[in-house]
C-alpha cells in the first residue's frame, strides 16, 4: 500500500490509553489534518507517524514497509517533522538553521554541492533568503517560523509532518503559512498537520482524521467530516458553519453543548 | 579552520615560549645540549607541558561537548561535579593504597562515566536550565561529601594532607609516564565526542527533531558518558581537579564558530590546550615561595568569569 499508513495503533501512556486502535491511510500529494479535542491524541499519533514513537501493538507503515524496519537515517530523509515546540538553542544565523535540516543527507564530510542547492531553494522556496545571515533567535514570529519550515524543507522529505505550525502567528501569517503548505502538498509532498482551527482545516485538507479518545472518529473529505453533527460529538460544541464569497467554507465555534 | 589552524599555531607558539619559561631560562640551543639543562627540558619541562596541552584540550573539548549536549552555555564539567566524581574515584583507590598504577586513572574514569551518566539520567532528556542546575549542585556535593568522608577516615594525617593537595589540581613533577596514561585516554575520549558533532547540532532544534533528523538519543547519551567520562576521568587522574577550562575556552569560542556545538569541538580543545599551557607557565614565573596550584589559579580566573556571565545571564532574563 503506497502512502503512509497506520493499523490499529494501541498506545498507553503513564497508564493511560492514549492512542485505541487507530487506523488510517494518507495520501501523499494532499494535505491531511488531524483534528480533534485536547487529550485526543493527535500529537502522540503525530509521533507515530514520523517514528519517534514505537506503538505498543499495532503498526506503521511507509510505503508498503514498516516504519519500525526503516533505519532511522534513511527514515529522517523521507520524513520530515516539524515539532509543536519550536526551539533554537544556539545564536546560530538563519543559513546555519536551515542548514540543519541536511544532516541525514551529510556524507563523511558534511555539507556537500547537493546540500548547498538544497538549502538555497528551501530558503527561496519560504522567502527568506534575504534574511540568510540574520540570527535566528531575533527574527519576528512570522520570520522564524517560515526558516524552522526551510529547515524542514531543506531535507527534501517525500512527508511533512507539522503538529500545530499555526499556534503564535497572526491571522496573515496563519494564511502565508497554510499557502505555502499546500504548496508543498501540490508539488507531490504528502503533508500532514495537526491543528485546532476549523475555518483552517476545511480551506486546506484534503484528508481529515478527526480523532476523539484516542479513536477515530471520521475520516474523509474535509465536507463529509467537518458537519456540524460530527464536530458537536467530536468537541462537544455546536458550530455556525458558513459560506465564505469564494466558496471556501467557514465553521465558528458557537457554544458548548451541555 | 582558519579557527583551528591559529589556536594551533598559538598553542604551537606557547607550548615553544613554555619550555624556555621557568625558575632556570633555557634558550632553544640547549634543548638538546646534553646536560643538565636539556634533562630539564626532556624530563621535567617537555611532559609538563605536554600534559598541560593535553589535560587542556581534553577539557577543552569536554566542556564544549556539554553545552551542545545539554543546550546549556553554563555547562562545564568542573563546576557541576564530574570532575568531584573523578576526585572521588581517584581518592577511593588511594584508599587503597594504591595497589597497581592503573587502579587509579581507572576509578577516576568510572566515577567521571558515573557521574556524567547520572547527570544524563536526571536532566540530560529535558534540557532545563533548573533541573540541570539542581542535578549539578546534588552531584557536586555528593561527589564532595564523599570525598571529605574518605579525607576524614584516612589512615594517617601525612595521607590526608596528600589527598588534599593532590585534589588541588597541578602539574608539577609529572612524568612521561602520565603523559603516557593520560595522552591515549583522552584522545580516545576526543574522538567519541568528535564523532557526536552532527548530533549536537541537531539537539539545537531540541529533542524531538534531533530525532526527527535520525539523531538516536540513546547512542548520543553513551557517546556523551564515555566520551567525558575519559577526558575528564583522565585529567583528573594524572592533574586532580582543574576547573573552569570547559566552560571558559567555549564561551570565549562561539562567535567565532558561528555558535555551531559541531564547530565549536576542535577550537574549544586547541583553546583549552593554549589556555592550561599559559596557566602553567604563569605559576611557575609567579615568585611564590610555594608554587601556586594550577587548579586553584584556574579557579582564581575561572571564578570572576562566571560570576560575569551570569549577571549577563541575567539582564538578558530580565
Amino acid at each position: 500500500m503506497m502512502g503512509l499508513a497506520c493499523e490499529n495503533l494501541h498506545l498507553t501512556l503513564r497508564g493511560r490509553p492514549v492512542l485505541n486502535g487507530i487506523s488510517a491511510v494518507l495520501q501523499p500529494g494532499k494535505v491531511t489534518v488531524i483534528l480533534g479535542a485536547n487529550g485526543a491524541g493527535k500529537s502522540t499519533l503525530l509521533s507515530c507517524l514520523a517514528g519517534l514513537r514505537a506503538p505498543d501493538a499495532g503498526r506503521v507503515t511507509l510505503d508498503a514497509t514498516a516504519l519500525s524496519a526503516i533505519p532511522s537515517r534513511d527514515r529522517a530523509k523521507r520524513i520530515g517533522l516539524l515539532p509543536q515546540k519550536a526551539e533554537i538553542h544556539w545564536d546560530i544565523d538563519v543559513r546555519a538553521l536551515v542548514g540543519l535540516g541536511r544532516i541525514p543527507h551529510h556524507g563523511r564530510w558534511g555539507e556537500g554541492e547537493a546540500d548547498r542547492a538544497a538549502i538555497t531553494d528551501a530558503m527561496s522556496a519560504t522567502d527568506i533568503a534575504h534574511l540568510a545571515s540574520r540570527k535566528a533567535q531575533r527574527l519576528s514570529g512570522g520570520e522564524q517560523a517560515r526558516a524552522l519550515l526551510a529547515r524542514a524543507l531543506a531535507g527534501q522529505p517525500e512527508w511533512l509532518l507539522a503538529d500545530e505550525p499555526l499556534a503564535n502567528l497572526d491571522p496573515a501569517h496563519q494564511l502565508d503559512a497554510l499557502s505555502r503548505l499546500s504548496a508543498c502538498a501540490q508539488a507531490g509532498m504528502g503533508v500532514v498537520l495537526v491543528l485546532h482551527d476549523l475555518t483552517h482545516a476545511a480551506r486546506i485538507a484534503d484528508q481529515v482524521l478527526l480523532l476523539k479518545d484516542g479513536a477515530v472518529l471520521a475520516d474523509g473529505s474535509a465536507e463529509a467530516v467537518l458537519t456540524a453533527d460530527i464536530l458537536g460529538e467530536a468537541f462537544g460544541i455546536s458550530v455556525h458553519i458558513g459560506q465564505s464569497v469564494d466558496g471556501s467554507r467557514f465553521i465558528v465555534p458557537a457554544a458548548k453543548c451541555v | 579552520m582558519k579557527l583551528s589552524l591559529s589556536l594551533l599555531l598559538a598553542l604551537i607558539l606557547a607550548m615553544a615560549l613554555a619550555l624556555l619559561a621557568g625558575p632556570i631560562w633555557i634558550a632553544p640551543d640547549q634543548w638538546l645540549a646534553g646536560d643538565l639543562p636539556s634533562l630539564i627540558i626532556t624530563e621535567l619541562r617537555l611532559p609538563r607541558v605536554c600534559l598541560g596541552a593535553i589535560v587542556g584540550a581534553a577539557l577543552g573539548m569536554a566542556g564544549a561537548a556539554m553545552q551542545g549536549y545539554l543546550r546549556n552555555p553554563l555547562a562545564d564539567p568542573g563546576l557541576f561535579g564530574i570532575s568531584a566524581c573523578a576526585a572521588l574515584g581517584a581518592v577511593a583507590s588511594m584508599f587503597f593504597g594504591m595497589a597497581a598504577w592503573w587502579l587509579l586513572p581507572a576509578f577516576a574514569l568510572t566515577g567521571a562515566m558515573l557521574g556524567m551518566g547520572a547527570l544524563a539520567l536526571l536532566a540530560g532528556r529535558s534540557g532545563s536550565l533548573i533541573l540541570f542546575t539542581l542535578a549539578g549542585v546534588v552531584l557536586s556535593s555528593l561527589a564532595g561529601s564523599g570525598t571529605a568522608l574518605l579525607i576524614s577516615l584516612a589512615p594517617t594525617p601525612f595521607a590526608s594532607s596528600e589527598i588534599i593537595t593532590w585534589l588541588m589540581g597541578a602539574l608539577t613533577d609529572r612524568s612521561w609516564r602520565d603523559v603516557g596514561i593520560a595522552l591515549p585516554l583522552s584522545l580516545f575520549g576526543m574522538v567519541l565526542l568528535l564523532v557526536a558533532a552532527r548530533s549536537l547540532d541537531a539537539l539545537t532544534l531540541g529533542e524531538a527533531a534531533a530525532r526527527s533528523l535520525g539523531v538516536d538519543m540513546r547512542r548520543l547519551s553513551l557517546l556523551m558518558v564515555v566520551g567525558t567520562g575519559l577526558c575528564v576521568g583522565s585529567t583528573v587522574a594524572v592533574a586532580g581537579i582543574i576547573g573552569f577550562v570547559g566552560l571558559v575556552v567555549p564561551h570565549l569560542l562561539r562567535p567565532w564558530a558561528g555558535h555551531r556545538p559541531s564547530a565549536l569541538l576542535l577550537p574549544s580543545a586547541l583553546g583549552g590546550a593554549l589556555l592550561v599551557v599559559l596557566a602553567d607557565m604563569m605559576v611557575r614565573l609567579l615568585p611564590t615561595a610555594a608554587e601556586l596550584r594550577l587548579g586553584i589559579a584556574m579557579s582564581v580566573l575561572g571564578t570572576p568569569f562566571f560570576l560575569a556571565l551570569l549577571l549577563r545571564m541575567r539582564r538578558e532574563l530580565a
